[in-house]
C-alpha cells in the first residue's frame, strides 16, 4: 500500500511522555497524557507538568470531558485531574483494579471487578454488582443511565432507581461498550473479533463481524451517523444513520494499510477520522472520498491514544513506547 | 518463535487440590532471594504473606468462545489482567497464576492459544501441579478435578512425603505415572522443591519439546538416597492402569506423509478434542529437512517446522496424547497409517 502523499508531519510537535500512553485529553485546551507509570503529563513540550496521580501504580484507563481527566489505576483508585494539575480522589476500591470509567456532565462511573459504581453531580454514590466482571462502561445520552458490558451481554442501569437493570443478552465476552449519540443503539466490542449491537427500541441484535483482531477503540462521528472502529488493517466505519443502523449494509473502510488499526478518533466537526496503527503511523482520512494525510510516519511502537481537542484544531497522540506528539492543523 | 518468545513474559500456572500446598510454594517463590520479580495472579487475597510483590486478585471467570467448539473455554479475567500488567512491563519478570483447588487447568492453557494479544506478550511456561502425597490417591478416586490437574501437569510436586511410608509413596507415584508419565515429578516436604525445577521450564515451547519419553524414573536426583535402589529401575515401580485417564505414546520410524498426518491430527483433535487434555509430538515429514513439532490442548493445536534434523539424529516421529477414555488402538493405528 502506498503511504499518504500529503503530509502534516511538519505541524507535529513531539511531546516526550516516557511511558506507555494510556489516554490522551485536552483539559481547558491544555494537552494531557495519562501514562502507565501512574503519572499524568499536562502542557506542551517544554512546559509540561508531571502529576503523579497513582503513586507506585499504573493508570489502566482514562476518560475526559475536556475539563477534567479521570484516571483509573491498578491501585484501585479513581482520580480526577484538572488543567491546573489539581487532584481529587473520587474513589478507592482497596487495590481492586479499576477496569472501566465513564463520565458525562458532572456524573462519573467506574468499575472494579463485578461492581460498577456511579457518582452523580451532587456526589451521591450508588453501586451495582453485575453477574461477572464489568469490562466496559458508557453513559446513555439521556437520563442518568449507564450501559455495563460484561459476559453474555449488557446491563442498562439507572443508578438512582431501585429497579433491577434491564439486560441485553448475547452470549460471549463483551469488552468495551459504546452508545450512539442519539441513544438508539448500544454497541459492544467482543472477545471474538466482532462487534455486537442492539437497537434499544426492540432489543434487536446486530452482528458486525469480519475483524482479524479485537476492536479496542471506537469513535462516533460528530453527527452520530457513523461509528469508526479499530481491529482491522483499515479503519472500519459502520453506518448508523438509518433506523436499522448497519443491518444489511457494508461498512466503509478508511486508511487501508498493511498494519493493524489500534486507535480511531472522529474529528469533532467534520467527517474526517484520525487513525493510529500498530506500526506507529497515524493519518487523517476523509470519509467522503478516502483522501489521506499523514500525521506520523511509522516506527517506534504502536499508537495507543488519539484525541482531538473540542474545536478540532489539534490532535494529540501517544504511543505504547512513551512517544507522543501534538498536531496543530494549519489555519 | 525462539527470538520472539525470548522476550515474552513467562507464565507459570500453579494448580493443586485444596490443601496440597500451593500457597506454601507460592510464598516460598516470593520470599526466596532469586533476584526475579513476579506478578502473581491469585484467587484469594490475603493468603499470601508477602506484600512487596505485585499481587492481583482474579475471579476465575471462564467462558466459552463463540467458535462452535464446545471445549474451547478461556479465562476472560486472565486476558484482562495480562493486558493490564503489560502496561507495566519492566516491573516484573514473570507471572504466576494460582488457580483454585477445584479448577480445570484447560481454560488457563487455552487462553494462551486463543487470545492474540495474550499470545503476543506472554507465553505459557508450564503447568505445575502440587499434590498431597497422603491424600492424592483418595482424590484421584473421588475428585475428577484432581485427576485433570495431574494429567495436565508438566511438573508435579508431590508434597508432604514425610507423612507417608516409602511404600505409600511408591504407590502414589505409580498412580500418578498411570495418568501422566511425561511430567517431571519432584518429591517435597513443605514444598521444598528447588525453584528452578518449577519456574522457567519452557514446557510449552515448541522448540523445547525435546524429549517426550515417559519419565518413569526421573524422580528428583537428590531424593534418591532415601529410597531403595530398586526404585531406580523400571521393574521397581508398580504399574497401574487408570480406568478413565490414559496417556498414549506412539512412535514411527522413518518419515511421515504430511498429506496424511495433517488431516489425521486435525480430525482426531476435532472429534476427540473434548477427551484429549494434552497432546504433543515431533514429526519427520518426508523431504523436509526440519522437524515439525506440535502441541495441543483439547481441540486447539499449535504446530510449526522447527530446527533441522541433525545429521546423526534418527528421523523418527513421536506423538503423545493424555486424555480420558482414549481409544489407544484407534490413535496408534491412525498415526502409523500416516507413514510416508
Amino acid at each position: 500500500m502506498p503511504e499518504p502523499t500529503s503530509s502534516l508531519t511538519q505541524h507535529v510537535r513531539p511531546l516526550p511522555a516516557g511511558a506507555h500512553v494510556v489516554g490522551a485529553a485536552f483539559l481547558d485546551g491544555e494537552p494531557a497524557l495519562a501514562l502507565a507509570d501512574g503519572a499524568v503529563l499536562i502542557g506542551e513540550a517544554g512546559a509540561q507538568k508531571r502529576i503523579v496521580a497513582h503513586p507506585e501504580g499504573a493508570i489502566l484507563t482514562a476518560r475526559s470531558d475536556g475539563k477534567r481527566l479521570l484516571t483509573g489505576g491498578d491501585d484501585g483508585r479513581v482520580v480526577s485531574i484538572g488543567a491546573d494539575g489539581s487532584l481529587h480522589e473520587i474513589a478507592d476500591e482497596k487495590g481492586r483494579w479499576i477496569d472501566a470509567l465513564a463520565m458525562r456532565g458532572g456524573a462519573i462511573a467506574w468499575a472494579a471487578g463485578r461492581r460498577a459504581s456511579a457518582r452523580d453531580e451532587a456526589g451521591a454514590i450508588r453501586s451495582f454488582e453485575a453477574p461477572t466482571t464489568v469490562r466496559g462502561l458508557c453513559f446513555l445520552p439521556k437520563g442518568y443511565r449507564l450501559a455495563l458490558a460484561h459476559y453474555n451481554g449488557v446491563s442498562l442501569w439507572f443508578p438512582s432507581a431501585a429497579a433491577a437493570p434491564s439486560f441485553l443478552e448475547w452470549k460471549g465476552s463483551h469488552l468495551d461498550v459504546a452508545v450512539s449519540p442519539d441513544g438508539r443503539f448500544v454497541v459492544t466490542a467482543m472477545q471474538e473479533n466482532a462487534l455486537h449491537g442492539w437497537r434499544l427500541a426492540d432489543a434487536r441484535n446486530m452482528r458486525m463481524t469480519g475483524y482479524p483482531g479485537k476492536t479496542r477503540s471506537f469513535s462516533w462521528s460528530h453527527d452520530g451517523h457513523w461509528l469508526a472502529t479499530s481491529g482491522a488493517d483499515a479503519c472500519v466505519v459502520w453506518p448508523f444513520r438509518d433506523k436499522d443502523g448497519p443491518m444489511g449494509k457494508a461498512p466503509r473502510e478508511c486508511g487501508v494499510r498493511a498494519s493493524r488499526v489500534t486507535e480511531v478518533a472522529f474529528h469533532p466537526r467534520a467527517l474526517v477520522v484520525a487513525i493510529g496503527y500498530a506500526d506507529g503511523l497515524a493519518l487523517l482520512c476523509r470519509l467522503g472520498d478516502g483522501a489521506e494525510i499523514l500525521v506520523r510516519a511509522p516506527g517506534g511502537g504502536a499508537i495507543s491514544a488519539l484525541r482531538w481537542d473540542l474545536s478540532g484544531a489539534r490532535l494529540l497522540f501517544g504511543l505504547d513506547t512513551g512517544a507522543a506528539g501534538l498536531l496543530t492543523l494549519p489555519a | 518463535m525462539t527470538d520472539a518468545s525470548a522476550e515474552k513474559i513467562p507464565v507459570t500456572v500453579l494448580t493443586g487440590y485444596l490443601g496440597a500446598g500451593k500457597t506454601t510454594l507460592l510464598n516460598r517463590i516470593l520470599s526466596e532471594p532469586h533476584g526475579r520479580k513476579y506478578a502473581v495472579i491469585v484467587n484469594e487475597f490475603g493468603e499470601i504473606g508477602i506484600d512487596n510483590e505485585l499481587v492481583v486478585g482474579a475471579d476465575e471467570e471462564v467462558f466459552e468462545m463463540n467458535n462452535g467448539c464446545v471445549c474451547c473455554t478461556v479465562r476472560g479475567d486472565l486476558i484482562r489482567i495480562i493486558e493490564g500488567l503489560m502496561k507495566r512491563k519492566g516491573r516484573f519478570d514473570a507471572i504466576i497464576v494460582e488457580t483454585t483447588g477445584l479448577a480445570d487447568p484447560a481454560p488457563v492453557a487455552q487462553t494462551f492459544f486463543v487470545d492474540e494479544d495474550v499470545r503476543a506478550s506472554a507465553r505459557l511456561d508450564a503447568v505445575v501441579t502440587i499434590a498431597d502425597a497422603k491424600w492424592l490417591a483418595q482424590r484421584l478416586r473421588d475428585a475428577p478435578e484432581a485427576k485433570n490437574q495431574i494429567a495436565f501437569a508438566d511438573v508435579i510436586v508431590l508434597n508432604k512425603t514425610d507423612l507417608v511410608t516409602p511404600a505409600e509413596l511408591r504407590e502414589v507415584e505409580a498412580r500418578i505415572r498411570a495418568i501422566n508419565p511425561y511430567a517431571r515429578l519432584h518429591r517435597a516436604q513443605n514444598c521444598d522443591v528447588a525453584i528452578a525445577e518449577v519456574l522457567e521450564r519452557r514446557a510449552f515451547d515448541l522448540d523445547r519439546i525435546l524429549d517426550i519419553e515417559p519419565e518413569f524414573l526421573t524422580v528428583d536426583d537428590h531424593d534418591h538416597h532415601d529410597h531403595d535402589h530398586h526404585g531406580h529401575h523400571h521393574h521397581g515401580l508398580k504399574h497401574y492402569h487408570d480406568e478413565d485417564m490414559q496417556s498414549i505414546g506412539a512412535r514411527l520410524e522413518g518419515d511421515v506423509d504430511p498429506d496424511k498426518f495433517m488431516p489425521w491430527i486435525n480430525r482426531l483433535t476435532q472429534e476427540r478434542g473434548p477427551s484429549i487434555l494434552r497432546c504433543k509430538g515431533i514429526v519427520a515429514f518426508k523431504g523436509d529437512p526440519k522437524r515439525f513439532v506440535f502441541q495441543g490442548v483439547h481441540m486447539m493445536l499449535d504446530g510449526e517446522p522447527q530446527r533441522d534434523w541433525k545429521p546423526d539424529e534418527k528421523r523418527e516421529s513421536k506423538v503423545v496424547f493424555i486424555g480420558r477414555d482414549l481409544d489407544e488402538d484407534e490413535i496408534r493405528r491412525g498415526f502409523l497409517a500416516c507413514a510416508a
